[in-house]
């Protein structure tokens, strides 16, 4: 049947040419010998020109990460990872650290502008031009492990609101980084968090103070560049009491065979009756379709509801990476705090993904909601798990919980893993699952209206993802859109 | 004039649990430009899969005959590529696609079909005039252009979403299955009169109906009584009355 041709042929132009972020910037690069010791860690360190605290902070992350084995519950499957063949410290040669943008490689901003990312303010504002009145949006970017600039600090600084590299925050703001980094995930919390605690190269750092909201968004975007190498970024956010945020990242990295390893931590803390709103868009290089190559993306998100009716929702579009391990998760501590996690996951080709979420309820009349939509496609493997845990002291505490997954094929997987633990007898926790396909019908019905089979999954799609796309920012949700578009095409055969 | 739309010899079958079952069984059938055909026939007649061959679903495998549409090989072309061309097939039994905001649906398959004609897509304000215009038109409320797409609709407002989209697709050769099963007869008098209003000598409607009472509202210039896959008996709209008085048996008979 010609269809079939044709798909396949589809298939086989888009596995070739469907990432469009793939491409290398040529740039002079400062980079660490390969393997990692304790000279590692001194040396990251001692090229940072951190303070003594922050070295013997790392050390005890990697004293500890030595003693702790790689996690195998998760459902994927990967060569072992040789930690000793990675380098662990690049960065665009150029220091110390620019300090203003005309400071920074041409290369470099030209790969931004190619990623459409408006690092330049006055482009900013220029793109924002027109009769709607959007924010304009504060970018951090993260090159391979370096910040490279941000912007809007200047108008944050007026606010009060402190949004910089997270390396800056270390020398600058040493008070704010010594009592909240590694109180959400401490330094042993698991073996790729306390990887991270000990090589962590960059990152972003938000502090709003006390009644401020944060008057624009913030964004970080995270580029991984040079060969081999791996990036572990560290960002942590706080919101103090009746402050309000909303933080946004996103990931690319060029397309190479061999794979590369991502290993992020973020931090959240949230005051009395602050509220954090974090999304992430995620399109690290997934690997070809015969599934080499790609980046490994071992991530540990974890936000505290620390003060009484706070909040932090996490909202995540995740198509990319080889392998996706990744848990945002809330720990309600303060009294009637809210918890939300909306998660759209897309996996094609030999793309896994194990994602989910964990809602601890530790006070009082907390409240989470967790909507995870997983989309699995050609030979790709997808899981949910999530974690509701209602301790003793969570009186009334509610969860509502709910799961669907859309398979695209007969090829790919999709699997739910719920875990509920309940300690208090009044709290409810509602968990409902659906599983399904795009039915001939449904494909049918749209082309004879004109449009295209890839339009038409597209569209199916983003209805299915509806109630997670619509929780991102406006400009971001347009992108969310294109991007699973894109991630899904030439997958129905 | 008369190449508008001619079938010949068409053979189908569908694939029933692994049996090949034959359904058209060398059917003829010409519609001329701006001319509206009806066809009855008795249930397990053919009908509803010569509109889905038409429309070009693919879990019907044309074994013979041939489909012409405005010189177009039809049956060569995609289901978009048909829609494209000026074919509107108004389902039987319209699918739901959760999620999916009726308007915005409707955009992309107005603007999708636009494309492929080489004419100007529309943005979201003109749509919109274009799309208030109809649904007053066809006495629908607004609020169904903001649920997804047919779920929840009550079957009549099915029916008429079909028609809502027929007209912003502006085709030249509509198939109409069965649109009216399920409605009451002021909304079959609205289905009627949108389609009634599209008739002008660029547009052709292919109405499939198991009842006369739908030719009462929307009077054909022929009808063709279809058994066994295949035509077996055509001529004016007079036929339609015949039927509803004495039943398929005497065109049974005949055409034996």
């Amino acid at each position: 049947m010609p269809a079939v041709t044709e798909t396949r042929e589809t298939v086989e132009k888009l596995a070739k040419s469907s990432y469009e972020w793939g491409f290398e910037t040529d740039i002079e690069m400062d980079i660490a010998p390969k393997g990692l010791n304790e000279e590692t860690v001194r040396l990251i360190s001692e090229r940072k020109g951190e303070p003594q605290w922050m070295l013997d902070w790392r050390l005890k992350a990697f004293r500890a990460w030595l003693e702790m084995e790689e996690p195998t519950w998760a459902h994927i499957h990967h060569p072992p990872i040789d930690y000793q063949d990675a380098h662990y410290f690049a960065q665009p040669k150029k220091k110390p650290g620019p300090r203003s943008l005309d400071e920074v490689d041409p290369e470099l901003l030209k790969t931004y502008a190619k990623l459409g990312i408006p690092l330049h303010e006055q482009a900013l504002l220029a793109g924002v031009e027109g009769a709607e009145e959007r924010l304009p949006v504060a970018v951090d970017a993260v090159f391979d492990s370096v910040s490279v600039a941000t912007t809007f600090r200047k108008t944050l600084a007026e606010a009060g609101v402190i949004f910089c590299p997270i390396s800056d925050a270390i020398r600058e703001h040493p008070e704010l980084v010594q009592k909240y980094l590694g109180t959400v995930v401490p330094v042993a919390d698991n073996f790729f968090a306390a990887l991270n605690s000990a090589v962590f190269t960059d990152g972003s750092f938000v502090y709003i103070p006390e009644g401020v909201r944060c008057p624009m968004e913030l964004s970080t975007y995270f580029r991984i560049n040079a060969r081999n190498t791996g990036q572990f970024e560290r960002t942590l956010i706080i919101a103090e009491d009746r402050a309000t945020v909303s933080y946004l990242e996103g990931c690319t990295a060029p397309q190479r065979d061999e794979n590369q390893l991502h290993a992020a931590v973020v931090e959240l803390v949230a005051m009395e009756d602050a509220s954090i709103k974090y999304s992430t868009v995620q399109n690290w290089y997934p690997g070809d379709d015969e599934g080499r190559g790609g980046i490994y993306n071992f991530v540990t998100k974890r936000g505290i509801c620390r003060g009484a009716r706070s909040k932090i929702s996490w909202t995540q579009v995740e198509t990319g990476s080889a392998i996706t391990w990744k848990y945002p998760s809330c720990v309600l501590a303060g009294e009637g705090s809210v918890g939300e996690f909306y998660s759209v996951a897309v996996t094609n080709n030999h793309q896994q993904a194990d994602t989910g979420t964990k809602m601890i309820h530790l006070a009082p009349n907390t409240r989470s909601t967790i909507i995870a939509k997983t989309i699995s496609a050609g030979h790709s493997d997808s899981t949910y798990r999530g974690l509701v845990r209602m301790q003793p002291k969570a009186r009334n505490a509610r969860n509502f919980t709910q799961c669907d997954s859309l398979l695209i094929g007969d090829q790919c997987g999709a699997h739910t893993v719920p875990y509920i633990e309940s300690r208090n007898m009044t709290a409810r926790v509602e968990h409902e699952a659906t599983t399904s396909k795009i039915s001939e019908d449904q494909l049918f019905y749209c082309r004879s209206r004109g449009l295209s089979e890839e339009d038409a999954v597209g569209l199916i799609v983003n209805g299915f993802c509806r109630e997670v796309l619509k929780e991102l920012p406006m400009e971001f949700a347009v992108e969310a859109q294109k991007l699973l578009q894109i991630s899904l095409e030439g997958s129905v055969g | 004039m008369s190449d508008f739309l001619k079938i010949q010899g068409l053979q189908a079958r569908i694939d029933a649990d692994g049996t090949p079952k034959d359904i058209l069984k060398g059917l003829d059938l010409e519609v001329p430009k701006g001319e509206v055909h009806a066809i009855m026939g008795p249930n397990g007649s053919g009908k509803s899969t010569l509109s889905y061959v038409l429309a070009g679903r693919d879990d019907y495998e044309v074994t013979g005959g041939s489909v012409t549409f405005k010189g177009q090989d039809l049956l060569a072309l995609e289901p978009e590529e048909r829609t494209a061309l000026g074919l509107f097939l108004a389902f039987q039994s319209p699918v739901e696609l959760p999620g999916v905001n009726n308007a915005n649906f409707l955009r992309t398959a107005v603007n999708a079909v636009r494309r492929a004609r080489g004419e100007a897509e529309l943005d979201a304000v003109a749509f919109l005039k274009a799309v208030r215009a109809e649904t007053k038109h066809l006495s629908m409320s607004d609020d169904m252009l903001k649920r997804a797409v047919n779920v929840g609709f009550s079957g009549g407002e099915k029916k008429r979403n079909e028609v809502l989209q027929m007209r912003l697709l502006q085709p030249s050769f509509a198939i109409l299955d069965e649109t009216d099963s399920g409605l009451d007869i002021d909304a079959l008098r609205i289905v009627a009169e949108g389609v009634n209003s599209l008739r002008s000598p660029d547009f052709s409607a292919l109405v499939i109906t198991h009842h006369q009472r739908l030719l009462d509202y929307i009077v054909p210039d022929r009808v063709h009584v279809m058994a066994h896959g295949r035509i077996i008996h055509s001529g004016g709209p007079d036929i339609a009355k015949t039927l509803e008085k004495q039943g398929y048996t005497q065109f049974l008979e005949a055409a034996a």
